[in-house]
């Protein structure tokens, strides 16, 4: 049987394909016993509509690989955060046109302080400019880039 | 206890799905993309909470219904929301210091929250201020920014403050419950956060040039289950599915 992180790393994140849920960093332990199996994963954000079929799909994937009797817990502490982003998904975000989380999560600039510089995931620029604290999902921001003048996401740190 | 916890859970989750109710509203009617793109997903956020809170609370009961059931089936008296989240949103000024009023407290109450000694509380609590952080920041940009703006974007702000200032005292306001579960560890006496609510108000109305209106009648009883009729619109909306075809599935 293929070891579940394998079977784990086929399920992606709905809303940006090219993240597994293994990168994303919402597996947060799995328990394997003969056909059983228990996943247990936490949501990005509470209302991120992608948890359902994230769970769905863990279930399908596990089903596909010979799995009878399986449970999805969510729990939510400690909470989520952009640090649970692997280096390779934040990699793979970049490649996609999504400017990753800058900085850590324990991000004081929230309240009040600058804005921090997000270098454009196109060309690389640093002249780029936020257009709105919310993009197209609940996760994301809104940043255009002065240099190429191309709008594009960025991960938010949380 | 269980009672009570079950009335304080739900209580929580309404605050967070009526204002997200509310915010909903504005989906496809911002003044610009882009805030419609952030109340819809501060919206959002919300009504993640309130499924966090009303999964729990359906737990707490222990009998068949589910957080489905607590959203969808409850009538207004049942509702323990403060008033503020349930009062229309106006213009974009009134929407934007409902906002602002409520996210100034929900940041507080949420981060005394953390410390609860009930672990699924803290756990929500601590979710939730992740989300309420971006909320506040949100909020009170936007009411420096109409606020110091135009003349128009001032009047508009002011008459707001002062439109929905009634209904800022309540949240601070501890009622019974609140004080039974501050004192079990588990819930917070909300009087407590007073002090700090009206230095984070001043702070942002002074620096948005608004005046904060003197002290004067306050409204009180959306705790209690004694809402504005405002309320019974949002339901009406909110629920119109399940009520019109029960047990309706997705
Ligand atoms: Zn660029």
């Amino acid at each position: 049987m293929t070891s579940i992180n394998d079977i784990l790393e086929t399920v992606k994140d709905p809303e940006v394909p090219v993240l597994s849920i293994l990168d994303l960093g919402v597996v947060r332990g799995t328990e394997v016993n003969g056909d059983q199996v228990k996943v247990v994963i936490t949501p990005t954000y509470t209302g991120c509509p992608a948890m359902d079929m994230i769970e769905a799909n863990i279930r399908k994937a596990l089903k596909v690989a010979g799995y009878q009797d399986i449970t999805v817990e969510t729990i939510l502490s400690p909470p989520w955060t952009t640090d649970w982003l692997s280096e390779a998904g934040k990699e793979k975000l970049r490649a996609y046109g999504i400017a990753p989380p800058v900085g850590g999560s324990e991000d004081k600039s929230v309240l009040w302080a600058e804005d921090k510089v997000i270098p454009c995931p196109h060309c690389d620029s640093l002249e780029t400019t936020k257009i709105s604290e919310f993009g197209s999902t609940a996760c994301k921001a809104l940043y255009r880039c002065k240099s190429c003048l191309e709008p594009f996401d960025y991960f938010k740190c949380h | 206890m269980r009672q009570s916890l079950l009335t304080y859970t739900l209580s929580l989750g309404d605050n967070s799905m009526i204002l997200g109710q509310r915010l909903g509203e504005w989906c496809g009617h911002g003044p610009i993309l882009e805030v419609d793109m952030a109340l819809t997903n501060i919206s959002l956020d919300l009504f993640g909470q309130a499924r966090s809170y009303m999964q729990y609370a359906a737990e707490v009961e222990g009998k068949d219904r589910t957080e489905d059931d607590m959203a969808f089936l409850r009538d207004a008296r049942e509702f323990r929301n403060v008033l503020l989240v349930e009062q229309d949103n106006g213009d974009f000024a009134h929407t934007i210091v409902r906002q602002f009023f409520f996210d100034a407290y929900h940041q507080l109450f949420l981060k005394a929250l953390c410390e609860s000694a009930d672990e699924r509380l803290s756990a929500i609590a601590q979710k939730s201020l992740k989300e309420v952080n971006y909320h506040l920041r949100f909020s009170s940009e936007w009411t420096i920014r109409l606020g110091d703006g135009t003349e128009e974007s001032h009047q508009r702000m002011q008459a707001a403050v002062e439109a929905l200032w009634p209904y800022t005292g309540e949240l601070c306001t501890s009622t019974a419950l609140d004080i039974e579960m501050a004192d079990l560890g588990i819930g917070v006496d909300v009087a407590e956060l007073k002090a700090a609510y009206d230095q984070r108000i001043a702070e942002v109305l002074k620096e948005a040039t608004l005046t904060i209106p003197e002290s004067g009648w306050q409204q009180t009883g959306g705790k209690e289950g004694k809402h504005t009729e405002q309320l019974g619109f949002i339901l009406t909306e909110l629920q119109w599915m399940q009520r019109a075809y029960p047990g309706q599935k997705w």
